[in-house]
């Protein structure tokens, strides 16, 4: 089983889930689980922090875009942290840099929102 | 010239996935033919393929347990082709959805539908054949350019 890192933080009234790993379709279950459930709780103003991401595929991105539709129909926002050219590549071909907030760190993304 | 031949068959199972990337992205580097770039295209290229076919068995209803994907590296002086083929009921690959401009709002309904076009943006050659038999997923990457001195 790939290991997949979820580590929750609270930030300035923002959910900080930092992701670790690889992100495909044997664990983007485990990511949408966590995502969802943050939204349960009423959580609806999230950073996700991808900076320790090694690897992430569509599978990935459509969770991420998921969970931007669930805060956004709850009057909430989700901004994403990533500096890695490997990932930062896959949101930019696929157009999806100009649908998320991309920041350089965490501090940059809670004082954006 | 020289040329390398890899073939694994692997099951239908998204577990495999991550095997499955670091074989391919360790048999491009036998031969330094693509960059560190190049290679972590091809990671994502094999990635979306693999997991297209575990989706496509799923939904003919494969027995899991011996449903199999078979995927094949080919390195030679100047390229490394990609082939990735399963047993699924195939799709039609011009009849693909058009996804909405991405500033459009209805483009957040959709949570899938990247995998093909990441396919064809990070590869130089790309080729997708379907049908009743199943799917094949042919791709090539041209060897990197050496940086110049």
């Amino acid at each position: 089983m790939i290991e997949l890192g979820l580590e929750l933080s609270e930030r300035d009234g923002w959910a900080v889930l930092a992701v670790s790993g690889e992100v495909d379709v044997a664990t983007a279950p485990r990511l949408r689980e966590r995502l969802v459930g943050l939204v349960g709780e009423g959580r609806t103003r999230i950073v996700v922090d991808l900076e320790k991401v090694d690897f992430i595929d569509s599978t990935g991105l459509g969770v991420l875009v998921g969970a931007l539709k669930r805060v956004r129909t709850n009057e909430g926002d989700l901004a994403l942290v990533c500096t890695g050219p490997r990932i930062l590549k896959v949101f930019e071909i696929t157009g999806l840099t100009k649908v998320f907030a991309i920041h350089r760190t965490v501090d940059e993304a809670t004082l954006a929102g | 010239m020289k040329h390398h031949r890899i073939s694994l068959r692997v099951p239908a199972q998204p577990e495999y996935l991550a095997l499955v990337r670091m074989v391919i992205a360790g048999t491009a580097r036998i031969e330094p033919i693509l960059d560190d770039e190049r290679v972590d295209d091809l990671r994502v290229i094999v990635s979306e393929a693999c997991t297209n076919a575990i989706e496509a068995l799923r939904e003919r209803g494969s027995d899991p347990s011996t449903a199999a994907i078979t995927i094949e590296c080919h390195l030679t002086d100047d390229a490394v082709e990609l082939v990735v083929a399963d047993e699924g009921g195939g799709f039609d690959p011009g009849g693909l959805d058009v996804l909405p401009e991405v500033t459009d709002p209805s483009r957040l309904r959709i949570e899938r539908g990247l995998g093909i076009p990441l396919i064809r943006a990070l590869s130089d050659e790309s080729e997708i054949t379907s049908g009743p038999e199943g799917t094949q997923v042919r791709v090539v990457l041209q060897a990197t350019e050496p940086p110049a001195v």
